[in-house]
Order: structure tokens, then C-alpha cells, then sequence
């Protein structure tokens, strides 16, 4: 019996995690070395939403989101991924990474970088048929990019690379799409063709998180901000968290006055 | 009579030699393209150098335990044994100290290596007639290949190649993109070991044809040679697989036709030999390519430019431009324009203003994407579209009809 107890209280602090959150992370740690880069940090992201993480240079954003799904390893604390672990979970989710955590030589064209996002359909032996290429292509299409299906990627420019990253990351037909500095130096034309994918899925009740950097577009592009700088600062709505009180303790005073004012005036 | 029996042997020895190589050419080719394509080719020679060790000891261990030394899957066993562990020496080093992998390389590669040739010394003191074959390990010795080994290889081969056709997505999507492939749930960590324990097994099976010293080349000439002729991985990983299999047979050949010729590095030749005529001569990435599109290139800008000057009245001071002009019968050579200089100016002018017009306007992205400056505007849209970008351009604004 008492046994029993002591095992119960010892699982009690995972029956907070809300069950059905598309990603909850509790207690998060992640370092190089032995500095930390993200501490302890808690994590719960709502169904159907778009979260952008923000915060200063080297506060963790896209380590947060590589230790959530396993590409680095945390040295404490867990992420579930609609109330399961990552492994029962991971086809559900389709990550973007960054652009240039990739080599654009590499032989390959556009069309099979999507097709990658169907590998878990297709499995290691199964042929590559029509079906998949209309797939593919249609993915494509949602991104405005099938006019570069044959082209080799490296012939792509950078905002035309992370279409097709996105157009991958749509063939996985997943519910919760995590996204790496999505926007980071892409031409006008993509930033609106990717933020316009991004809303559609939400639309479609899917839920997307993305590392954001610019301050001026978060209001317009997203409904609820995770605030990091190492800790977490804020998490909420854009209009309860994306305050400039809570911007200047992320970014310890880096802001100039003038920005925030900005800001203030664009949510005004 | 012992010579009687050699030379009947000849045709047959040559043979053998001649399908086990090729055999062992396409499985190099093939599972080098993956260790090219995750940029670690030269684990490789750590790998190959480190198999000696394992030859000395399973050697040893054979002619102790009372058996023939020389039997080639014992050796093998032992080379693929001795060199797993100079991998996981590598991985090792690279993973828990702050070596970089090439310095891990040389270390690990060096040390192996030394102390196999220690034991092979060590061997020779012990009986030398027994131990008479090792040394064809460090560079291949085919001339007493047996039908055995030559199934050995076969084998081999055919297996490798299978793993390779089983796991040849995940070893793609981890080679172009590691972050998605461990978010996509592969294990980085252990797909890295299996690409490089396929290429362990070739270097193993590959010790007796070509040596140790020289296997690294049949993994690593054959993918360089294939990345001149496509832009795609699975077309590549076939013409490296051919190009290592044409090499090896070739090769092969060759030194059956000129017995003293050592098989290993003729093989080696003949890779290299497709790697150069790759290089001149591949539509592309070839040099030869490459220098005559900057040629075209280079006429093209110049022609454009003599061009826009013409229709700007401006002068023309490159010597070259004019000779280009003249010889396409637009300019004298004084460098005014002829009647058809001038029409093809005009029109040039015209599409310096169109391909402004297409790039400004989001719905002709992808044309846009093409424009370099010089591209005729007809090349990439249709007479529609034209006409209709010059309705915008043509006709004086805000003026109703």
C-alpha cells in the first residue's frame, strides 16, 4: 500500500501535463558544454494555435525545439507530443529546420526533397508511384514552387530553399508543424507565401510553433508568444505576453526604448 | 610440370579475378557514394589501415589452434573485427575529447597500422614459409585467388549491396539533412555506424583484390567520378556502382593480360582514368563544359551590352564587343550600328523594360527567377504574356481612350 502511495506521488507532477497539448515540455535543460542553454523550462503549446518563440541571439529558441524533438539530447526534463512520448508521437509532427544547417550541393532536386517528407510512407523498400509524385506536387503548388520541381536545389534562392523545407515538411500530412527561423533571410514573396501556408494550417486546426526574430511581424502573424531568454519569461496570448515589459526582461534592456514604442504603436 | 599446371590455371585464375574485382568494384561504388555524400570518405582509410592488426592476430590464432593460417575467412573475420574497433576508436575520439575527426583519423589509422606491420614481422620470425601471403594484404595479391575466395567476395558484394538497397532513404535523408532525419526519428548516431560498417565490409572483402593500402580508392574515385554526370542521389549511386565495376573489370583485364602488372593498383588506374575523362568531359559539372558556358557566357554580356550601347547612341569602347557585333553583321567596324544592329538594339532596350515590368510583378515569379540580364524575354514567356507587359509599358498613362 504504502508502496504504492510513494509511487503514485512520485508520478504525481506528470499528471499535470495537459494530455491533449499538441507539446508540452516539462522541465527542460539543455547544455554545451557545461553551460546551460536553455534551463528548466516549461512549455505548453495549444491546439490549433501559431506560437512564435522569441528571444535575444543564443537564448535557446532553437535548442528549446531540437531537444522537444530529440535531435540534441537534454540533460533533464521531457516533452510529450499529444499527451504521448515523442516516440509513440513523432509521426505527428513535421519540423523546418534552418536553412543553412544543410549543404545545397548536395544531388539532389527539388521534387525529391519533398518526396523525403513521404519516407514514412513509403518505407525503406516501397517504389516511388504516381501517387506520391501528385503528392508531392501538390505540395508544391501550396507553397508556389512547381514551376522548380526538376531544378537541382542549389539553384534555388534562399527563400525559394525554405518553400520547399515547408513543402517537405506539408507531405508529412502531420497536426503539429515546428518550424526554425522560417522568415530568416527570405525574399518578400516567400515570407508571405510560407506565413500564408502557416495560417491555412491553422485554419485547418493543425498547430504550428516557429523560432520568430522579427518583433514588427509578430502581432500580425501569430495569436500567442513563448517568451526565452535561457528561462522562460512569458508564455501566453500576444496581448497578454508580448508586452514591452515582458520584451525588456528577455532581452535584459537590448531593445532600444525606441523599438518597443514601436511595437507599442503597431499593437495601438 | 608445376609450370604446365600455372599456365592451364591461367585462364581460369584470370577469370575468377576478373568477376570477383568487378563484383567488388560495384559494391565499393555503391556504398562509397553514401560515405561522399556524409562527407566522411576518409573514415574510410581509417578503416582499411586498421583491418591489419586483425590479419596478424587471426593469423596467429589460426596456426595455433593448429589449423592453416592462411584461410581466407578467418582472416577476413579477423581484419573486419580489428577494424570495427579502430571505428569505434574514431567515433570515440571525435565524440568524447575535443579532437577534431581528421586528427582521430590519423591517430587511429597510424597506430593500427603500425602495429599490424609489427605482427606481421613478428609472424615471419615464426615460420616464414607460412606466413609467405600476408603481405599481399597491404596492396592485393590476386595471382592464388581459389574459387572459395572469389565466392567469398561474391558474397560479400551481394550482400552489401542488399543493405545498401534496404537502407539507401534513411542513409540519403541523413547525408542531406541530419537535423530532419534525427527529428524524423532516425538514429544519427547508429545509421552513421551502419554507412560505415558497409563500407567495412567492402574494405574487408576488397583486402585480397586490391590490398588495404588501396581499397580506399575504389570507395571514394567511383562516387567523385558519378557526381560529374547527375544532379540526382539514386542516379548517382548506379553510375558510381558502374563506374567501380567498369574500373574493376577493366582493371582486371588488363593485368591478366600483362601478368606483372599487380592488379589492385591497375584498378586504381582505370578508376582514375574514368574519374579524368569524367572531369574533362561531363555535360555539366566537366571542365570542359564549365569553360566553354563561361565562353558563351562571356560573348553574350558582351553582346548584350554592345547592344543596349547601340540603342543609347553610346560608344563602344571594348574591341571585342565590336568584333562580335561586326561578325554578326550589327555594327561596322567603326562600331555604328547596320539597319539590323539597330532593329536588334531597339529590342534589346525593349526588353531591358520588360524583364523590369516581369520581376516587379509577383505572378511571374519563376520567369523572374531566370532573369540573368541577357536572357531573350521569349525564351521563358509566352507571346501573351508579353503582349501583355507591353500594353502596361506601351500607350501613355493615365490618359483615357
Amino acid at each position: 500500500m504504502s508502496l504504492e502511495l510513494a509511487a503514485n506521488m512520485g508520478a504525481a507532477p506528470k499528471a499535470e501535463i495537459p494530455t491533449e497539448s499538441p507539446l508540452a515540455i516539462r522541465g527542460m535543460t539543455v547544455s554545451y558544454g557545461q553551460k546551460p542553454v536553455v534551463f528548466s523550462v516549461d512549455m505548453t503549446v495549444e491546439e490549433g494555435s501559431m506560437t512564435a518563440i522569441i528571444g535575444p541571439n543564443g537564448a535557446g529558441k532553437s535548442t528549446l525545439l531540437k531537444a522537444a524533438l530529440g535531435i540534441v539530447s537534454p540533460l533533464a526534463g521531457q516533452a510529450l507530443v499529444f499527451g504521448k512520448p515523442l516516440k509513440a508521437a513523432r509521426h505527428r509532427i513535421a519540423y523546418v529546420p534552418q536553412r543553412a544547417s544543410v549543404d545545397w550541393d548536395f544531388p539532389t532536386r527539388v521534387i525529391d526533397v519533398v518526396l523525403m517528407g513521404l519516407y514514412r510512407e513509403l518505407g525503406l523498400l516501397r517504389r516511388i508511384r504516381p501517387q506520391h509524385m501528385d503528392k508531392a506536387r501538390a505540395c508544391l503548388e501550396r507553397v508556389g514552387m512547381s514551376d522548380f520541381a526538376d531544378r537541382q536545389i542549389g539553384q534555388l534562392s534562399g527563400g525559394q530553399q525554405q518553400r520547399v523545407f515547408l513543402a517537405r515538411a506539408l507531405a508529412q500530412e502531420a497536426d503539429l508543424y515546428l518550424l526554425d527561423e522560417p522568415f530568416a533571410g527570405v525574399d518578400a514573396a516567400t515570407e508571405k507565401a510560407i506565413i500564408d501556408v502557416l495560417k491555412s494550417l491553422r485554419s485547418e486546426g493543425k498547430t504550428v510553433v516557429a523560432v520568430h526574430h522579427d518583433l514588427t511581424t509578430v502581432r500580425s502573424y501569430f495569436d500567442r508568444v513563448f517568451l526565452i531568454n535561457t528561462r522562460k519569461v512569458a508564455e501566453g496570448t500576444v496581448d497578454d505576453a508580448f508586452t514591452p515589459d515582458m520584451l525588456n526582461q528577455t532581452y535584459g534592456g537590448r531593445l532600444a526604448t525606441g523599438q518597443i514604442d514601436q511595437l507599442e504603436l503597431a499593437a495601438g | 610440370m608445376f609450370w604446365n599446371a600455372l599456365t592451364l590455371q591461367l585462364g581460369y585464375n584470370a577469370t575468377l579475378v576478373t568477376i570477383g574485382a568487378t563484383l567488388l568494384g560495384i559494391a565499393a561504388g555503391v556504398t562509397g557514394t553514401f560515405l561522399y555524400l556524409r562527407k566522411r570518405a576518409l573514415v574510410s582509410d581509417a578503416i582499411s589501415h586498421a583491418t591489419l592488426p586483425g590479419v596478424g592476430i587471426a593469423f596467429m590464432l589460426m596456426v595455433l589452434l593448429g589449423g592453416d593460417g592462411r584461410a581466407l575467412p578467418g582472416l577476413l573475420l579477423g581484419a573486419a573485427v580489428s577494424s570495427w574497433i579502430g571505428l569505434l576508436c574514431v567515433s570515440w575520439l571525435t565524440r568524447l575529447t575535443r579532437l577534431s575527426e581528421d586528427a582521430a583519423i590519423g591517430a587511429v589509422l597510424s597506430v593500427f597500422f603500425g602495429f599490424g606491420i609489427v605482427l606481421l614481422t613478428v609472424i615471419q620470425t615464426m615460420g616464414a614459409g607460412r606466413a609467405a601471403g600476408l603481405e599481399g594484404f597491404l596492396l592485393g595479391s590476386t595471382a592464388g585467388m581459389l574459387f572459395n575466395d572469389a565466392l567469398v567476395i561474391a558474397g560479400g558484394g551481394a550482400l552489401t549491396l542488399v543493405a545498401v538497397l534496404i537502407l539507401r532513404r534513411p542513409m540519403t535523408l541523413l547525408a542531406f539533412d541530419p537535423e530532419y532525419a534525427a527529428a524524423r526519428g532516425i538514429n544519427v548516431g547508429r545509421m552513421d555506424l551502419a554507412i560505415m560498417a558497409l563500407a567495412l565490409a567492402v574494405t574487408v572483402i576488397g583486402l585480397k583484390v586490391v590490398g588495404l593500402i588501396l581499397i580506399v580508392a575504389m570507395l571514394i574515385i567511383p562516387p567523385v567520378t558519378a557526381r560529374f554526370w547527375t544532379e540526382r542521389t539514386d542516379h548517382m549511386v548506379l553510375i558510381s556502382g558502374l563506374c567501380g565495376g567498369l574500373a574493376a573489370w577493366i582493371g582486371a583485364s588488363l593485368s591478366a593480360v600483362a601478368p606483372a602488372m599487380p592488379t589492385g593498383p591497375i584498378i586504381v588506374l582505370s578508376s582514375f582514368a574514368l574519374f579524368v575523362l569524367s572531369l574533362l568531359l561531363a555535360p555539366n559539372r566537366g571542365v570542359l563544359a564549365v569553360y566553354l558556358r563561361h565562353v558563351r557566357f562571356q560573348r553574350r554580356v558582351h553582346m548584350r551590352q554592345g547592344l543596349l550601347a547601340l540603342a543609347q547612341g553610346q560608344p563602344i569602347y571594348e574591341a571585342f564587343t565590336v568584333r562580335l557585333l561586326k561578325r554578326a553583321g550589327l555594327a561596322h567596324a567603326d562600331g555604328v550600328p547596320t539597319d539590323d544592329g539597330r532593329a536588334r538594339a531597339a529590342k534589346a532596350l525593349r526588353d531591358e523594360k520588360r524583364w523590369e515590368l516581369v520581376r516587379a510583378d509577383q505572378a511571374f515569379e519563376s520567369a523572374a527567377a531566370l532573369y540573368d540580364g541577357l536572357r531573350d524575354i521569349e525564351t521563358v514567356l509566352t507571346d501573351d504574356q508579353i503582349s501583355e507587359i507591353d500594353q502596361r509599358i506601351g500607350g501613355p498613362q493615365g490618359v483615357a481612350s
